[in-house]
């Protein structure tokens, strides 16, 4: 199914403004499991109608992964272009479906002259949800156990614990908070850049080792809220044989499910 | 008159020596680069009230918490009667304070009260640190000094506390004999009942010398604590209070922008910069470093943490890394720090103030590259940190030496910022090709 999205450039062309800029990330772009996210994300905010607008191919790296590999200078000359392009369509206003690029955006591009208002999705999809702008009926859960692992960079990063959980308490389903969540959550093992390399020689991977945990509580689903814990903890779900029976899904995607968009 | 000397004499020398061993850490930790801090100085007053005077961060876990509670409270009230001791001995008064009356005898009843948690504390914690298999004592950085190190300070408490007791409960009969010299004065709900009666059908001189003995002990006793602090773990007593007041108050998800970097990327990137604006290089300058290769090239805050870290493991019990079996652990990081910063420290005095490179740095010889890389930044050390120190900041600071100055980042990790470099993200696709997700099934 394809979406039907406009980038910046576009509305600006036709003299209009978007209400935010949807910044659709790497993973989003290219990783095929985090494309799902991006659309179901993109069908909701159409389905609330919300006047959004991506950068589509003026989009690049916010450059965390190079930042947190150590690579300063590659970081900032991203950040630099990237900030040139954000401030030249004046945006205001930024949505994500990544934890990195919203850690990145907005803590670390104000300083170097790129300040916005960024929201991490799960924010944004609770605020329209509580608006009214968007409805859902969240009856198709009914009965599932679904419990949430906290990205590090929306959770300890961020301090940003709640909004995810309000959404799935809108789905009519069980929650189940794992043995480590919160300010406690165990990280799935991918930040820092270590999506991009093998582990260093150790006992156990670390997706394997938070995968058992969530295991643990038995669930039907588990929710993440970030592309690289997704393909973590559904790497450690196959590890485990269980993808037959525990689904991992992105909040956007449990919510468009909710809203009737699959 | 003799002993008033000889109180005067090792109450100085104590002092002095104190004083020295703080004057050097000080240097030492000034030996790091500045930094800008965020939070006004209110903010930071908040957070050390919570964090270092209320330990809200220990409650994580909740008996420890509970004994350290006692025992930090206990000893710095029962220091009120380390004032009184100071007096007595400087001028060869017996209590000084006697004359508050019933305020005296609540105020000695309570330190006998807590005196006696304080050791009840310590004993359980020699026994849970050295008896049950508690993970966080152990692991690869707990090395014997550091073991031997806490088994030190809880021993050392426990005669401080005995010697208490004992010094009163002698006291105590004394004052009941009408012994001259001893005016009535304290309560003493503890060393009355536990331990007045091992000394019961004592002579006077018997329990003079008793009591006599104890105080010397105990006053001396306090003062070469008070000289092993700097060397010990302990320190954290008193380096828990500044620190936690330097605390980062921003997101813990955002990393520092070098600002050394960002002078650079704009003279790069932006055509209007005026590269005469900036001023020639000075040749006589040392040459600027990206990143951290010794401890002189972190900031004073991080030397500060080194310094404050009580090595209680809290951080590496949470590493996913660690917790998986890695090499990685942050109290070894914060330990290497330290070696590291007394070691350039003991260089500089050997070398009349300056130091001589000794081809050795803190990367590398104390901290590994396979320590450094297997870090997912997490945050769950700096957040299961009780006294707000940030392992972090270190590796990150040693990552960015590696990668910016010896190119020595891991084989993948260079093919990710060549990805980014050319195509605009870490994987190779190509950027004109990142709307294609709108239009494909
Ligand atoms: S940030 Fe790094 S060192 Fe700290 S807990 Fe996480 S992985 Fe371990
Ligand atoms: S850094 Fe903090 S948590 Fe880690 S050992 Fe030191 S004091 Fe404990």
């Amino acid at each position: 199914m394809s979406v039907n999205v406009k980038t910046i450039a576009e509305m600006k062309a036709q003299g209009e403004s978007p209400e935010i800029l949807f910044w659709v990330g790497c993973a989003g772009s290219f990783d095929d499991r985090a494309k799902k996210i991006t659309k179901a994300f993109a069908q909701l905010l159409d389905k609330a109608e919300v006047k959004y607008a991506v950068l589509g191919t003026e989009e690049s790296c916010t450059g965390d992964p190079a930042k947190r590999a150590g690579n300063e200078f590659l970081f900032q000359m991203q950040a630099f272009s990237n900030i040139q392009v954000l401030n030249m369509y004046d945006v205001k206003k930024i949505v994500t479906t990544c934890p990195h690029c919203f850690n990145t955006l907005k803590n670390e591009y104000p300083e170097l002259g790129g300040k916005y208002e960024v929201l991490h999705h799960s924010q944004f999809l609770q605020q329209i949800l509580e608006d009214g702008r968007l409805t859902i009926e969240g009856g198709s859960f009914k009965g599932k156990k679904i419990t949430f692992h906290d990205p590090c960079y929306l959770g300890r990063g961020n301090g940003i614990y709640e909004a995810p959980r309000a959404l799935i308490e809108k789905l009519d389903s069980e929650m189940v908070e794992l043995k480590r969540s919160r300010a406690n959550g165990l990280c799935c093992g991918a930040g820092g850049a270590q999506m991009f390399k093998e582990a260093e020689p150790g006992a156990k991977e670390i997706n394997i080792e938070r995968t058992e945990e969530a295991l643990e509580v038995q669930p039907d689903i588990i929710a993440a809220a970030c592309p690289f814990c997704n393909t973590m903890m559904t790497d450690g779900v196959k590890h485990f044989e269980k993808e037959s029976k525990v689904k991992v899904y992105d909040l956007a995607e449990l919510v468009a499910k909710a809203a009737d968009l699959k | 008159m003799i002993s008033q000397i000889l109180f005067a004499i090792a109450l100085g020398v104590a002092i002095y020596f104190f004083g020295r061993a703080i004057s050097k850490i000080r240097r030492n930790i000034l030996l790091g680069k500045d930094l800008i801090f965020t939070g006004t100085p209110k903010d930071r007053m908040v957070t050390m009230l919570k964090v270092a005077f209320g330990q809200t961060k220990m409650s994580a876990r909740p008996i420890p918490a509970v004994l350290h509670f006692i025992v930090y409270a206990g000893f710095l009230i029962i220091n009120i009667e380390v004032l009184e001791i100071i007096i007595d001995g400087l001028f060869g008064t017996h209590r000084v304070f006697a004359f508050l009356g019933p305020v005296y005898n609540f105020l000695i009843g309570s330190f006998e009260i807590l005196a006696f948690l304080v050791f009840v504390a310590c004993v359980i914690f020699l026994i849970r640190r050295n008896t049950l298999k508690i993970k966080r004592f152990f692991g690869r950085e707990m090395t014997a000094w550091p073991k031997s190190d806490a088994n030190y300070i809880l021993i050392i408490e426990l005669l401080l506390m005995g010697a208490f007791l004992k010094m009163n409960a002698a006291d105590y009969l004394l004052q009941g004999m009408g012994a001259d010299h001893y005016v009535k004065a304290g309560s003493y709900p503890i060393s009355s009942w536990l331990v007045a009666p091992l000394m019961s059908g004592l002579s006077e001189g018997a329990l003079i010398m008793i009591e006599r003995g104890a105080w010397w002990f105990h006053i001396l006793g306090i003062l070469a604590f008070l000289n092993y602090l700097p060397y010990s773990k302990h320190f954290h007593i008193v380096m828990a209070f500044p620190n936690t007041y330097f605390s980062n108050l921003k997101s813990k998800g955002a990393l520092t922008n070098m600002a050394s970097v960002k002078k650079e990327v704009e003279l790069m990137m932006d055509p209007n910069a005026d590269p005469y604006a900036v001023p020639a290089p000075d040749a006589n300058a040392e040459p600027q470093r990206f990143g951290a290769k010794d401890v002189q090239d972190l900031n004073w805050k991080q030397l500060m943490n080194a310094y404050t870290c009580t090595e209680c493991g809290r951080c590496t019990d949470e590493c996913p890394a660690n917790k998986t079996g890695k090499l990685l652990s942050p109290r070894s990081i914060m330990m290497d720090t330290r070696d590291r910063l007394e070691e350039v420290g003991k260089n500089i005095d050997a070398n009349k103030g300056v130091f001589v490179d000794d081809g050795k740095g803190l990367v590398h010889d104390y901290i590994s590259k396979e320590e450094l890389w297997a870090c997912t930044t997490c945050n769950a050390c700096t957040e299961a940190c009780p006294i707000n120190i940030d392992p972090l900041s270190i590796i990150i600071d040693l990552r960015r030496y590696l990668v910016l100055e010896e190119s020595a980042a891991p084989q993948e990790l260079n093919m990710m910022s060549t990805n980014i470099e050319n195509n605009g993200a870490p994987w190779q696709f190509s950027q004109s090709d990142r709307l294609k997700w709108a239009t494909e099934d």
